[in-house]
């Protein structure tokens, strides 16, 4: 008898986490469509955004940046080394810049974004709620997800896809430097094929979708964490937490389902 | 003719959880023009209160009544509609740390009015003359003593000059200049807006000096009410425990626990 009642208490106990995870599931979810509905403000007064693209955006553009050269530098490096095997050493200008638009700008990216910007706007969201900020706009008769939660995410949104495809200029640069300057693979071969074999919508068009989707999931959970937290200490620290682990594990399974979408049936989209 | 009060509390209930309410057949009607105290020992329902008149919270039974509006009653327009008609001040003062003094104050007149650029910003100085800090407009919060963020948040609270203004706490934590400064202000404010005011708190002594008339609060009920002198002079033993700070009295010293011999295991010996 004890181990049925042992057992049935961890049913319970799995029963009662998996139902608060769909219930939070679906709170996330009538959160993202309230802020969406109360977007009016963050793009009537449009300098609202424009403040919280540069905090999300351009203050992470060193990170993303410094990221992006080494990231071509290294594909570069261990391109040419497979590559010059088969003879193909002219192709390495073709491996960067497909690796990076269509993989790795966005995720990598997404993944920087993420720890950088994320993290920040879950931190300010949720010390905002414990110190009665959030509490005192409503007292005001002003909507705090139309004042500073959609502000906060349109800004997140609109500056990902940027910062992907700078992640992704910047590699392309790097892998320039590595691939031309350093090793010598001829600078017309390096970008004559990246020119003819990169597609503008089966590559960088669904890079850039990528980009926005990760944008939008990353934004969404950062302000959500930031809103539903324990206004504490502890609650703000986990919720940061949180922010990260689970928009990064977003970042990765999103990017396999649209990679399964996007590039199915002989490499390219139909 | 007699004028209605601008807060009626009738037979209100309130809890998160049904079988512990917070707030039990509470009554109460706070004349226009006043300045009320709700006070009680921390954990008492009256923070809770505070929220029911802000439309913040809705009774669980009975009805609150504010500036002749059911809370109720009211959808977010309506309740957002009541709340520009109210100021709020919070414990700590809940000032935007991500801007001065200055933007702080002008935070609720950009949000609600469209005015230009000059007239806002004499508002905004006047608002910081009334509490003595136009000189820190550029300032910010993190610049401030707890004395003087506290007077930056009241004069956001009354920026769109309020029929009512609810204080949460506002003597917390305050040197006794400070604490001058506020008590002085809360009553000048409320004279010189026509406002009325309600002020919530456990600093019994120093807020008996500045209210009309108090209600005292213990275990979500109302238990006693009248003016200073009467709440002074009252028998009721919590009241009398609580305004003389006595450390005995309904109130015990110690928490229930059991028996002390029990716990040290002095019986068996």
């Amino acid at each position: 008898m004890p181990i049925v009642a042992a057992l049935r208490q961890q049913l319970e106990r799995l029963g009662a986490n998996v139902t608060s995870h769909v219930w939070r599931l679906g709170f996330a979810s009538r959160f993202l469509a309230y802020l969406v509905m109360h977007s009016g403000t963050a793009l009537r007064r449009f300098h609202l955004t424009i403040a919280e693209i540069y905090f999300a955006g351009v203050l992470s553009l060193i990170v993303i940046l410094v990221s992006g050269l080494f990231v071509g530098m290294v594909l570069a490096l261990q391109g040419y080394d497979t590559l010059q095997r088969f003879g193909a050493s002219e192709s390495l200008g073709v491996l960067v810049a497909l690796s990076l638009v269509r993989e790795l700008g966005p995720v990598v990216a997404g993944l920087l974004f993420a720890s950088r910007a994320g993290s920040a706007i879950t931190a300010e969201i949720g010390l905002m709620k414990a110190t009665e900020q959030l509490s005192a706009m409503e007292m005001m008769a002003v909507d705090p997800v139309a004042r500073v939660v959609a502000p906060r995410f349109w800004g997140g949104v609109i500056s990902m896809p940027l910062l992907a495809a700078l992640f992704s200029a910047m590699g392309i640069f790097g892998g320039y430097l590595v691939g031309v300057q350093l090793i010598g693979v001829d600078a017309g071969a390096f970008w004559s094929q990246m020119q003819a074999a990169v597609d503008l919508r089966d590559d960088i068009v669904n890079g850039v979708i990528k980009s926005i989707v990760f944008g939008i999931a990353v934004t969404w959970i950062a302000v959500f964490e930031g809103y539903d937290a324990p206004p504490t200490a502890e609650g703000v620290s986990r919720a940061t937490t949180r922010t990260v682990v689970t928009s990064s594990l977003a970042v990765l399974a999103l990017d396999f389902v649209l990679t399964a979408l996007m590039f199915t049936g002989g490499g390219h989209a139909q | 003719m007699q004028q209605s009060p601008i807060v009626e509390i009738r037979n209100v209930s309130f809890g998160y959880d049904p079988a512990r309410p917070v707030l039990r057949d509470i009554d109460l009607a706070i004349a226009r023009g006043s300045v009320v105290g709700i006070m009680g020992q921390s954990g008492c329902g009256k923070t809770t209160l505070l929220r029911i008149i802000m439309g913040a919270y809705l009774p669980s039974g009975g009805t609150a009544r504010v500036l002749g509006e059911l809370t109720g009653k009211l959808d977010r327009e309506g309740l957002y509609r009541m709340r520009r008609k109210t100021g709020m001040l919070f414990q700590f003062g809940a000032l935007f740390t991500d801007l001065s003094v200055y933007d702080n104050v002008a935070f609720p007149l950009r949000e609600h009015a469209e005015l230009p650029d000059e007239l806002l910003r004499d508002l905004v100085l006047l608002k910081l003359q009334a509490v003595g800090l136009r000189g820190a407009a550029h300032l910010m919060p993190a610049e401030l003593s707890g004395g003087m963020a506290r007077r930056v948040a009241l004069a956001r609270s009354i920026a769109l000059d309020p029929q009512l203004i609810l204080y949460d706490e506002p003597f917390t934590g305050l040197d006794p200049i400070s604490f001058g400064v506020i008590v002085r202000l809360i009553r000048e404010l409320n004279d010189s807006l026509g406002a009325t005011s309600i002020i919530v708190t456990h600093d019994v002594q120093e807020a008996l000096g500045v209210v009309d008339y108090v209600y005292f609060m213990a275990a979500g009920r109302v238990i006693a009410q009248g003016t200073p002198e009467e709440i002074r002079s009252s028998a009721e033993p919590f009241v009398n425990q609580f305004v003389n700070g006595k450390s005995e009295g309904p109130v015990p010293f110690h928490y229930a626990a059991p028996e002390y011999g029990a716990d040290l295991e002095l019986a068996a010996a």
